[in-house]
């Protein structure tokens, strides 16, 4: 305790490391990943700095217990409540807990029942061709005003569940493996590998025999931008089942949904059990079969995600039907930005399995000079199809998407 | 030179190096400096994260080691290498000469032939005290890289299978900087000190202003400070100004010789704030000059 004389925030001077201590809990209560290790290095940080004023302190503390940005506003005000009173926070925190299990609970009452579902004698194939046959009209209205809904995939019938995730099962997306600067053994690689050549001919001795080395290969990050709006309703649980499949399948694959506004889901899809996924999902969006806004949702996109994820060279797979609220409006410019953004942009359309379909509408037009590919997505061929075009590199760029542009 | 002896120290030597920071960022600066761990900054492109590092070494009296993280990088880039042509030849003439194997063996693999990258040169002693190991931009290479460099920094050592370990005797001052373009894994965030630096106040950016761009107008510096804090409000723009293109419009707007702002300099030189077309366009003309009238009317109301 030599380096603290002056009295501590909190009043007593002998109980400021056993604060810290408390401090620390309070953090890891609301959220905050501390470890005990992260509580030696804080009291070290403490003595190191003195605790001459509350604004160092305020500091020290700060360097060492947040590590993202975001964790900035949690820890301002826990430390101002705390370090006024320490009793106060804790006994706060302590009123929000029951609030904090209940959700699980419900979790787990809703799993049994899904159990006993399962358990249940499957219906005789009913279930079987329902994506095939999804109606026209409904999926052609879209509504004016933003409606705030939870979806309920209670509703999703078993059969239903089982028919997607037939469709997923096959869906494992082989996208096209792109050479990185590293290098792995490969006898019949075509460069020498200098290195392992000598090691080789310190072991053995004699002659040099050459190692050959080649590029290692790895898949580009995948990025799933889908809409969940009214007019794509119909679609959108087959294609959460999809992004939760392509999620847990791969590294480097990110999800977002959008409507009236854009939510990043990947954390959520992370989970290994599909339903403890979709719960999460449910309760992060707050958009669900609303109105769409293509442009706005995109932009915000832009600015905010582009790039953190599309930095090494993403594929990005836009799943929408086109149709817009704003009649357009700013979506050309963003679809721009998106598309010299990334790698490879393909745009999934489940409209576009209509015979005789024209992309008529403003939004269509809007994206269509911006998209690399475009394909259908609206039942299991359609999805085999998408599969197989992902797994070739892929015509050039602009080329691919030109027969549509000049039907538009 | 010694490491300062306390925040308050920290933040005269940053000054004394030009660098105008907040007692925030002096109180992690001091923190790495005398515990002896990593400091990592987060933070917007141009806020003066690699600034910080170049500041310390200078001040400080220290070598300044720089690692330009980039995707792939791999350890021979980053660690070190043999330099397979020398031992080639080495092996060439030693067969000619009559040395035994063993020998050469033994040769090939020392010092000599050891090309050391940034991260092994950080981790020998040097008279000046230990270097400044900046590593840039962490967030551009990919995990593997990642992982390895939690080994090296948590214990500052180096293991070369043909030679042995190497271990720092000081270990290096280490300052990490990441555009956050991903988000670098926890395991090596906690090993840090941890400092956010965002965008300065108007009143800090002033300061800044004043330090690194004394050539300039004191009117000119308000006014030109005033229309970045402007700008960086808009929610519009696909990248905002950072202090760095602060200070770059101040010097080319000094150079032409401008000692207001007007509508016309803003067009000829808005190329220096903004770096992207979109963003010019948006901004140049009509929208420059409302922007330059609320600026010089709230200038005008508190002087």
């Amino acid at each position: 305790m030599e380096g603290v004389q002056a009295p501590s925030p909190s009043g007593g001077d002998g109980r400021i490391l056993e604060n810290i201590m408390y401090f620390a809990r309070t953090l890891r209560a609301a959220g905050l990943p501390i470890g005990p290790g992260k509580v030696l290095s804080a009291v070290e940080a403490v003595r190191a700095v003195g605790l001459e004023s509350r604004d160092d302190f305020y500091w020290t503390l700060h360097a060492v217990f947040v590590n993202r940005r975001d964790q900035q506003d949690l820890f301002d005000q826990a430390f101002h409540i705390f370090w006024r009173n320490p009793k106060l926070l804790e006994r706060m925190l302590g009123m929000m807990l029951p609030e904090v299990v209940l959700p699980d609970q419900q979790k787990g009452e809703e799993m049994n029942r899904r159990l006993a579902e399962a358990l249940k004698k499957p219906g005789d194939g009913q279930g079987k061709d329902q994506e095939d046959e999804v109606e026209l009209d409904a999926a052609m209205t879209f509504s004016e005003r933003e409606v705030l809904r939870t979806m309920d995939f209670e509703k999703m019938s078993g059969a239903e569940i089982n028919a997607a995730k037939a469709a997923i099962r096959r869906m494992v997306l082989p996208l096209a493996d792109l050479p990185t600067r590293r290098f792995e053994p490969n006898p019949r690689g075509h460069r020498t590998d200098m290195r392992a050549s000598f090691r080789a001919q310190l072991r053995s001795g004699g002659m040099i025999a050459l190692k050959r080395k080649t590029r290692q290969r790895r898949p580009p990050p995948l990025v799933i931008i889908c809409d969940i709006s009214g007019s794509m309703s119909r679609y959108s649980r087959l294609f959460l089942h999809f992004m939760h499949a392509v999620t847990n399948d791969r590294d480097r694959v990110f999800t977002f949904l959008f409507g009236t506004r854009l939510t990043a889901i990947t954390r959520f899809l992370r989970y290994k059990d599909i339903d403890v996924a979709l719960d999460k999902v449910t309760d992060a969006v707050e958009d669900w079969s609303g109105g769409t806004r293509i442009g706005e949702t995109l932009g915000e996109f832009n600015r905010k995600w582009s790039r953190r994820v599309l930095g090494q060279g993403a594929i990005v797979l836009l799943i929408t039907d086109g149709l817009d609220r704003d009649a357009g409006i700013g979506i050309g410019v963003e679809m721009d930005r998106l598309h010299k953004s990334c790698r490879r942009l393909i745009w999934l359309n489940p409209l576009l399995r209509y015979e005789g379909f024209a992309p008529k509408s403003l939004g269509m037009r809007a994206i269509l000079p911006h998209v690399d590919e475009f394909k259908p997505i609206h039942n299991l061929e359609s999805l085999g199809e998408l599969v197989a075009a992902l797994t070739r590199p892929g015509p050039r760029r602009l080329e691919a998407a030109a027969a549509w542009r000049e039907m538009g | 030179m010694p490491v300062p002896a306390s925040v308050s120290d920290t933040l005269d030597l940053l000054r004394r190096g030009n660098y105008v920071s907040d007692r925030s960022l002096a109180t992690a600066v001091y923190l790495a400096l005398t515990l002896g761990r990593p400091l990592f900054l987060e933070g917007e492109a141009g806020v003066g994260k690699t600034e910080l590092a170049k500041v310390l070494s200078e001040t400080l009296g220290r070598r300044l080691i720089r690692l330009q993280c980039y995707e792939g990088l791999d350890v021979a880039s980053a660690v070190y290498e043999w330099n397979y042509p020398r031992q080639m030849i080495e092996i060439r003439l030693a067969e000619s000469g009559a040395e035994s194997r063993d020998t050469v063996e033994e040769e090939i693999f020392t010092d000599r032939f050891l090309i050391k990258r940034p991260l092994l040169q950080a981790l020998e002693p040097d008279i000046a005290g230990a270097p400044v190991l900046l590593i840039d931009e962490l967030d551009r290479t990919d995990e593997p890289f990642e992982a390895y460099l939690l080994e090296v920094l948590s214990d500052f050592q180096i293991t070369i299978p043909e030679t042995g370990t190497i271990k720092a005797e000081h270990p290096p001052i280490v300052v990490v900087t990441s555009n956050r373009t991903r988000e670098i894994h926890d395991a090596l965030k906690r090993r840090c000190f941890y400092y956010w630096i965002d965008y300065p106040s108007a009143e800090r950016e002033l300061d800044i202003l004043r330090v690194k761009a004394p050539g300039a107008a004191a009117a000119l510096s308000r006014e030109v400070v005033a229309f970045v804090q402007k700008l960086r409000e808009r929610q519009d723009l696909f990248k905002l100004p950072g202090v760095a293109e602060t200070i770059d419009w101040a010097h080319a707007l000094t150079q032409l010789d401008v000692l207001a702002l007007t509508p016309e300099a803003i067009n000829d030189t808005l190329g220096v704030l903004l770096k992207y077309q979109d963003d010019i366009a948006k901004i140049h003309g009509s929208e420059a000059e409302r922007l330059l009238a609320q600026v010089k009317a709230e200038l005008a109301a508190s002087p």
